[in-house]
């Protein structure tokens, strides 16, 4: 039987009138990279701030390490590390005093060894007495990361952490996400980016409050239920107008030089990409994650509609 | 150059801001209610509220007895304007009812009055006056010989004054205004800065997001308050060191009464500040929206408190905000122990309204601070 840091169902929130979580169910095993996908607005940090007990649901409940995530928030803040969507350390202390006062929040015994322990480990040590507000948004990510782990949380809920981080620094990111779920740390992560999807073992998609899908990542093409057609050569672009809302095709995507044609109607798609044929290279292609996820975010913006 | 070339000056680019502007100001509630809302209150305050001649002054009569002429003089004094009477108190109850601030003047009717009146003898008539507000008292102690003699006209020889009036101004002698300002001036630097200081100090870190890092560590809101508020009320404890010095130094006002009740004063009004900082700081999303709302408890607290102009002058309306104000009612404690020689039991009147204050604005807060993230 696997363990769930986080075991939740139902969880529904309301701000006003408006439902931004609705029946929200969600899994996630002890030791796994848990992606957490969905448009802006989509309710993830909505969700995310109930799961730690920040936000009280309007309905449904569940645990979160065991702990109830109603009645038992301070057990959780006191297990997890949170990094929020924002910046959210002070700007005007530096990295090293910005630590030692998250050390202390936690009551963190051996303080002084700790906090130098994280300089070390994230390698902070030359930016230790620069102000955090005049860090690149590389540095601050880093600090963030080493703040919300230095209490060595078993969950980590991190709030699209690599927004507005250079691909190198996102690299060097994941990288570190993955030595800490190697090491037992569970880790449940919102991005909008599709490589960092691909880098999770579960995956969450929600759009508008609902949960729209949830397997392991490497189910989730077939879990979409598409098929995808490649055609290349000749005016793609006329290609791709006259395709687009035809019978069959759920969705046209470009890819570089070529066109993915996906729809869940294996025949009818098939009759609609017949006809280019005649002037095009068409060929059956596997449907991947990107196809999946352009799937689902197109289902999501109508949503919005 | 294109004959679609860019021009130098567009109006409909000025025309385009000018739009945004006006949309922006609109949407922004806060700065809006500013601009309309206080030129009208400051109209409506300068215009109605503000009298620096105030008539009906709250006024007890010691009454040594009793009699047609007594009567006469009451009425004389009632009719005048000048004197609001409100009841009548036992002979040593003058000084009590004017250090705690209930009256600003008692008369004192002396016994045998009627009696040494009708033999002509001249008796005393005694006007004792808070003068520690010297526009305040001023003008009703220089009508009141007129009065006097007005009202026992028909008890007294033709060219001849019936009575001696005598005028007792107490706590100021002399009349120098400074003696009132500077405690009244320690009330208002400390709602201004007490009020504004914590409200932008906790409206930074919801506004800078770091509210929802200490919200999702162990720490509990009471104790992210208790952290907080407490710098701040040491730095009001020292502007209030600050200002006595000052006012010793610079001014020589006076510190007659008991410093007990001045630390309780002050502490219950350092706190009452820092609650309706922490208030407005549930309201308010930027450090900007924090200093607005500042200017709406700031300004009434000047105007209507009493420290700018007699309390007692003013419409029965204003009065009524103004107690409201725990600057009001801590500047009539301030008054009364420096000025006055007040002690605790004295002042007492002035602080149960500042624990009311408290506890109602402190519940409020707290309960909206809960709030925030929701």
């Amino acid at each position: 039987m696997t363990e769930n840091v986080i075991d939740v169902a139902g969880l529904t929130k309301k701000f006003g009138a408006k439902t931004v979580v609705d029946g929200f169910d969600m899994k996630v095993p002890k030791g796994s990279i848990y992606g957490f996908l969905g448009p802006n607005g989509s309710g993830k940090t909505t969700t995310i701030r109930m799961m730690c007990g920040l936000l009280k649901p309007d309905g449904g409940g569940g645990t979160a390490l065991g702990y109830d995530i109603v009645t038992q928030s301070r057990e959780i803040k006191a297990r997890i590390g949170y990094m929020t969507q924002r910046f959210s350390l002070y700007e005007d202390l530096t990295v090293a005093e910005n630590l030692a006062f998250v050390a202390r929040l936690h009551e963190i015994d051996g303080l002084r060894g700790r906090v130098e322990a994280a300089l070390d480990e994230y390698e902070l040590r030359p930016r230790a007495n620069q102000l955090a507000g005049q860090l690149s948004g590389g540095w601050k990510q880093r600090m963030s990361l080493a703040a919300a782990s230095l209490h060595d949380p078993q969950l980590l809920l991190l709030d699209e952490p690599t927004a507005g981080v250079d691909p190198k620094a996102r690299r060097d990111f994941w990288e570190r996400i993955r030595d800490k779920a190697d090491n037992g740390v569970s880790v449940l992560v919102s991005t909008h980016y599709m490589d960092e999807a691909v880098q999770c073992d579960y995956i969450a998609f929600i759009a508008y409050g609902r949960k729209l899908i949830d397997a392991a990542a490497a189910d989730i093409p077939k879990e979409v239920g598409l098929r995808t057609w490649r055609i290349e050569g000749g005016n793609l672009h006329e290609v791709y107008k006259e395709l687009s809302g035809a019978p069959g095709v759920d969705q046209v995507a470009r890819f570089g030089a070529a066109l993915h044609v996906s729809g869940r109607d294996i025949a009818a798609l098939a009759r609609a990409v017949e006809p280019f044929r005649a002037d095009h290279e068409v060929m059956e292609a596997k449907t991947g994650m990107e196809e999946a996820f352009i799937y689902l975010m197109g289902g999501a913006e109508d949503n919005f509609k | 150059m294109s004959k679609g070339g860019q021009k130098i000056f567009s109006w409909s680019r000025v025309l385009a801001v000018l739009a945004k502007e006006f949309i922006q100001m609109r949407r922004d509630r806060l700065t809006f209610a500013m601009m309309v809302g206080i030129p009208i209150a400051q109209l409506v305050l300068f215009g109605y509220a503000i009298n620096t001649d105030p008539r009906h002054l709250p006024t007890l009569v010691e009454m040594g007895d009793d009699g047609p002429a007594t009567r006469a003089l009451i009425h004389g004094m009632a009719n005048s304007g000048y004197f609001d009477l409100q009841g009548v108190i036992g002979a040593d109850g003058a000084g009590t009812a004017l250090a705690s601030g209930r009256t600003m003047f008692v008369v004192s009717i002396p016994p045998l009055f009627e009696e040494k009146l009708a033999r002509g003898e001249r008796p005393q008539v005694m006007l004792d006056i808070d003068a520690s507000d010297p526009v305040a008292a001023g003008a009703g102690a220089v009508a009141m010989p007129g009065i006097v003699q007005q009202a026992l006209k028909p008890y007294a020889a033709p060219g001849e004054a019936p009575v001696e009036t005598v005028i007792h101004r107490r706590f100021n002698p002399a009349g120098r205004t400074a003696v009132n300002i500077v405690p009244g001036l320690l009330g208002v630097i400390l709602t201004m800065t007490m009020v504004l200081i914590t409200a932008i100090a906790i409206t930074r870190e919801t506004e800078r997001g770091t509210l929802e890092a200490l919200l999702t560590s162990p720490a509990q809101p009471v104790e992210v308050m208790i952290g907080k508020i407490t710098p701040y009320v040491a730095v009001g404890f020292i502007q209030t060191g600050v200002m006595l010095t000052g006012a010793r130094l610079l001014f020589n006002v006076p510190f007659l009464g008991n410093p007990l009740a001045f630390l309780a004063a002050v502490s219950l009004f350092i706190l009452v500040n820092l609650s309706i900082g922490f208030l407005f700081s549930t309201m308010a999303r930027t450090q900007m929206q924090a200093m607005q709302m500042t200017i709406f408890i700031f300004l009434p607290s000047i105007l209507l408190s009493g420290f700018m102009f007699p309390f007692y002058g003013m419409p029965v309306w204003a009065q009524t905000i103004g107690q409201v104000l725990p600057t009001t009612h801590f500047i009539r404690a301030v008054r009364a122990v420096m000025l006055k020689g007040a002690g605790l039991g004295d002042v007492w009147a002035n602080l149960w309204p500042l624990l009311v204050l408290l506890g109602a604005i402190a519940t409020l807060a707290l309960r909206r601070y809960r709030r925030t993230l929701d």
